[in-house]
């Protein structure tokens, strides 16, 4: 601890922005912020979707280059022309999403351009192998080097990007939301690899929407507001209430707008459902205007369930009751009939069309209701969109604008629109609020007790342990595919949902 | 630990769109092909005083009438985020199986029927091996391309078939004036059958992609054909309706071009699978799916022929004019680019 401390106090950083300012056309991403980064230090970045955060990473990276202001490192002022540049100044970045190669082997991704050489000019394999294990073996992963990408879990991968941003003499690692994938447990490992970065005297950035997280793990944090620095200091000197006054400039109303909400009877009841590798013999019942939070590891089989309840898998066995009528789906249209919708946990991927304009994607899953005879009537579509994306309070600046142009919290609130125009019975929402800003994530709660006060039974899963506990009524544990257990909402704690994730009972 | 946002209660107003109709015209890709269609046709007629005939420009259409049929059904199916090479191909093995019926002393309507439905065969054939079993189209097409060919190869050799009915002509070679029935306006007279077909189908395909359901989901799918299957669109089902589209129109255009040649050789509409893609690409249609219009590719099929006809007229010989054609698809695609990029460091 002492190394930490005595970096808390020292005034020298290593890694200094000053005054950057940068514009993009029709928007000011940056507007003269200051960042400065202490050795041996994690520094979080704090910041609502769309606050300047990816820039300032860019810029870091030698991706963008400012309009104004200067980088300075060891009191030396830096100009990064390009990635290389940043690299070679021992800034390196561990992205949200690292793109990695499926079909090379693990010290191929680590090492992809700059691979050591032998004096042929090729590449040194039994070097490059030996690097790629020694850097695996220094942060805790049991890794093999030979091991080819695709065979490896998702958090797997995730230490493998973390070891390729470390295969470059990094001084200052930046990490930009590293635990938007990581389960429980990962992420303590991934905090272990951390302090281990910072003991070596690393300067780090430090970008996540979680403030527990920011709390556990960090000294010092920057909060950004449509892209100016609004504060900065010591976490220890500093509450939660007065960082996220900071973030969203307006002071904090309530914790988890959870109402009570009369449940009814059984809306939805699921008996058996099995499949041959991801899951087996699920059974529970949904009522009427309950939110049932599904919580466990990542790779439990909660995503892999819930998409066989919207006919995307098929289970191997199992049957369905909806509102006392057996049902059975075999596609996403049979389940929408039925009046089960999904919004799936990869918002870009499976979620939205993101190149197609937000009044389409809001019909997309509806167009019957926006046609006649097959034919597309705009005036409706647009009316349609215009409803939802007021109910939503959706900021955009048009309803023909793509949905890719906005922010992730956006983005989530046309893909839940988009279902709401389904006039759904049961809405499955997988991670709902995953990647999103703080103020995106209460309007997403708040809408989801709405939905249940008006009758919609929810299923929210979730691996984020206060929004499983704020939200739930009652709360589902998927362990290896199988049920470890339903709570009810009274005095449940996150302890014995976290043993039950894990399997220490 | 979450908030609620202060200013809930204040309903935003968000507009249905940021530009007008005029400025999306003005900036729109087939705005820009209008004006290049324009420009050849005044250098066209100024470089040939024999360009402005009637006749002649009927003529011309045949340059891309039918070439245009299957770029319309190919256009649907790029955007969709797939391909058909075999096209060509099946050209080939539709015009072979109606030479082979003529010889059998079938007459006219069968043999249409026979051209269609081997076409629709085709089509079926790669829709299954697509959408049913999941290959990669470009691969699937490229086999069928061979396949398709190989087979009118091997009944045809080096031979040729002719001998069609007299009535078969007219598909290819009709006038608006051979319709007795129809009363024929003054300066009507030159236009073909063939350019009827070309509207009648250019309007068919720009409501069906442009105004109908289908269109709408042949977009999604080719953007983000993960979130299309999410939102409950039947992706497999929509990509083997066009590839069988795909087929019956390749049949159609068999039809036409057999009976505007009056014979069948095995290398009939050899490259058409190029020309087809090309058109639909010089037409503004994204190669690797998710947009483009037929409004556009129905300019780009004019500008195509235009540019054929006006070298044609003035003897420059069929390699330079392929030479000519692939430039303009290299400039009419990197000009825009080139200028936005210009246009961003200017105003960076």
């Amino acid at each position: 601890m002492s190394v930490v401390q005595a970096a808390a106090q020292d005034p020298t950083p290593l890694l200094e922005m000053r005054d950057i300012s940068k514009s993009f056309p029709g928007v000011k991403a940056l507007d003269h912020v200051d960042v400065a980064l202490y050795p041996g230090t994690v520094t979080a970045l704090i910041g609502e979707n769309g606050a300047g955060k990816s820039t300032l990473v860019k810029i870091l990276t030698g991706i963008y280059q400012p309009d104004s202001g200067e980088i300075v490192v060891d009191g030396k002022a830096v100009h990064f022309g390009n990635a290389e540049a940043a690299i070679r100044n021992g800034i390196t970045a561990i992205h949200q999403e690292t793109v990695l190669f499926d079909e090379l082997s693990v010290a191929e991704n680590i090492f992809l351009g700059h691979a050591p050489r032998n004096r042929w000019g090729l590449v040194n394999w039994s070097a490059m192998n030996a690097r790629a294990a020694a850097l695996l073996t220094s942060i805790d992963a049991p890794i093999s080097p030979y091991t080819r990408l695709k065979d490896l879990s998702i958090a797997q991968r995730h230490l493998v990007a973390i070891a390729r941003a470390l295969s470059v003499e990094a001084r200052v690692v930046i990490m930009d939301e590293p635990t938007a994938a990581l389960s429980y447990k990962e992420v303590e490992d991934l905090f272990r690899i951390i302090d281990r970065l910072k003991r070596q005297g690393k300067a780090i950035l430090f970008i996540s929407h979680k403030f527990e997280e920011v709390y556990e793990i960090a000294e010092r944090f920057v909060v950004f507001r449509d892209g100016r620095s609004i504060g900065a200091g010591l976490l220890s000197q500093t509450g939660q209430d007065e960082i996220v006054r900071m973030m969203v400039g307006r002071s904090v109303d309530h914790v988890f707008p959870k109402t009570e909400v009369a449940i009814g009877g059984t809306v939805l009841k699921v008996s058996g459902y099995s499949h041959p590798t991801e899951f087996d013999s699920i059974s529970f019942e949904l009522r009427r205007g309950e939110i049932l939070g599904l919580y466990g590891l990542v790779g439990a089989g909660r995503s892999e369930f819930c998409q066989s309840l919207f006919g995307i898998t098929r289970p191997s066995a199992g049957s369905l009751e909806l509102e006392g009528r057996s049902i059975e789906i075999r596609s996403p249209s049979d389940a929408i009939a039925a009046g089960i919708v999904y919004v799936p946990e990869e918002r870009a991927r499976h979620g939205a069309v993101l190149q197609m304009p937000i009044f389409q994607n809001f019909s997309m899953a509806t167009l019957a209701k926006t046609t006649r005879a097959g034919f597309l009537r705009q005036a409706e579509e647009f009316a349609l969109a215009r409803k939802y994306a007021e109910r939503l309070d959706l900021r955009a600046a048009a309803l023909s604008v793509p949905v890719g142009t906005l922010s992730g919290g956006n983005q989530q609130k046309v893909v839940i629109g988009k279902w709401l125009a389904a006039r759904p019975k049961v809405i499955v929402l997988d991670e709902p609020t995953k990647g999103i800003d703080i103020g995106s994530k209460a309007a997403v709660h708040g809408f989801m007790s709405e939905l249940a006060g008006e009758g919609l039974s929810v299923i929210m899963v979730s691996s984020e342990l206060p929004e499983i506990l704020g939200m739930s009524d009652r709360v589902m544990v998927m362990r290896e595919g199988r049920m470890a257990g339903i709570w009810n909402r009274e005095g449940l704690d996150a302890e014995t949902l976290v043993r039950a994730a894990t399997g220490n009972e | 630990m979450s908030i609620m946002t202060a200013d809930k209660q204040s309903v935003r107003h968000i507009p249905d769109r940021l530009s007008t109709p005029i400025g999306r015209l003005l900036g729109s890709w087939e705005t820009l092909l209008a004006a290049v269609a324009i420009a050849i046709f005044i250098a066209n007629s100024l470089a040939s005083p024999h360009f402005l005939d009637p006749w002649n420009l009927s003529d011309a259409t045949y340059n891309f009438t039918e070439k245009a049929m299957i770029a319309f059904a190919m256009t649907l199916l790029i955007i969709s985020g797939e391909i058909d090479l075999s096209v060509a191909a099946i050209i080939a093995l539709a015009s072979t199986a109606m030479g082979a019926a003529a010889q059998a002393g079938f007459q006219t309507p069968a043999l249409v029927g026979i051209g269609l439905g081997v076409g629709l065969l085709c089509g079926a054939f790669n829709g299954l091996l697509v959408a049913r079993i999941g290959l990669p189209s470009i691969v699937v097409t490229i086999g069928t391309m061979s396949l398709f060919r190989g087979i009118a190869q091997i009944v045809l050799g080096d031979q040729a078939y002719g001998g069609y009915p007299p009535s078969f002509a007219w598909f290819g070679q009709g006038y608006m004036s051979d319709f007795s029935w129809w009363p024929t306006l003054p300066g009507f007279e030159v236009v073909t059958f063939e350019m009827i077909a070309f509207v009648l189908f250019a309007v068919v395909f720009g409501i069906l992609l442009h105004r109908t359901t289908f269109g709408r989901w042949i977009y999604a799918i080719g953007n983000n054909a993960f979130a299309a299957q999410f939102s409950g669109i039947p992706v497999q089902r929509t990509k083997f309706i066009l590839f069988l589209m795909t087929g019956l129109m390749s049949g159609f255009a068999a039809v036409c071009l057999t009976s505007r040649l009056g014979s069948t050789r095995h290398t009939i509409a050899a490259g058409w699978e190029l020309e087809a893609i090309t058109m639909a690409v010089l037409g503004g249609v994204s190669i690797l799916g998710g947009s483009g219009t037929i409004l556009g590719v129905v300019l780009a099929a004019v500008v195509m022929g235009l540019v054929t006809f006006g070298l044609g007229l003035l003897n420059v010989p069929g390699i330079v004019m392929s030479i000519f054609i692939g430039l303009l698809l290299i400039l009419v695609i990197a000009l825009p680019i080139v200028f936005r990029r210009i246009r961003s460091r200017a105003s960076a």
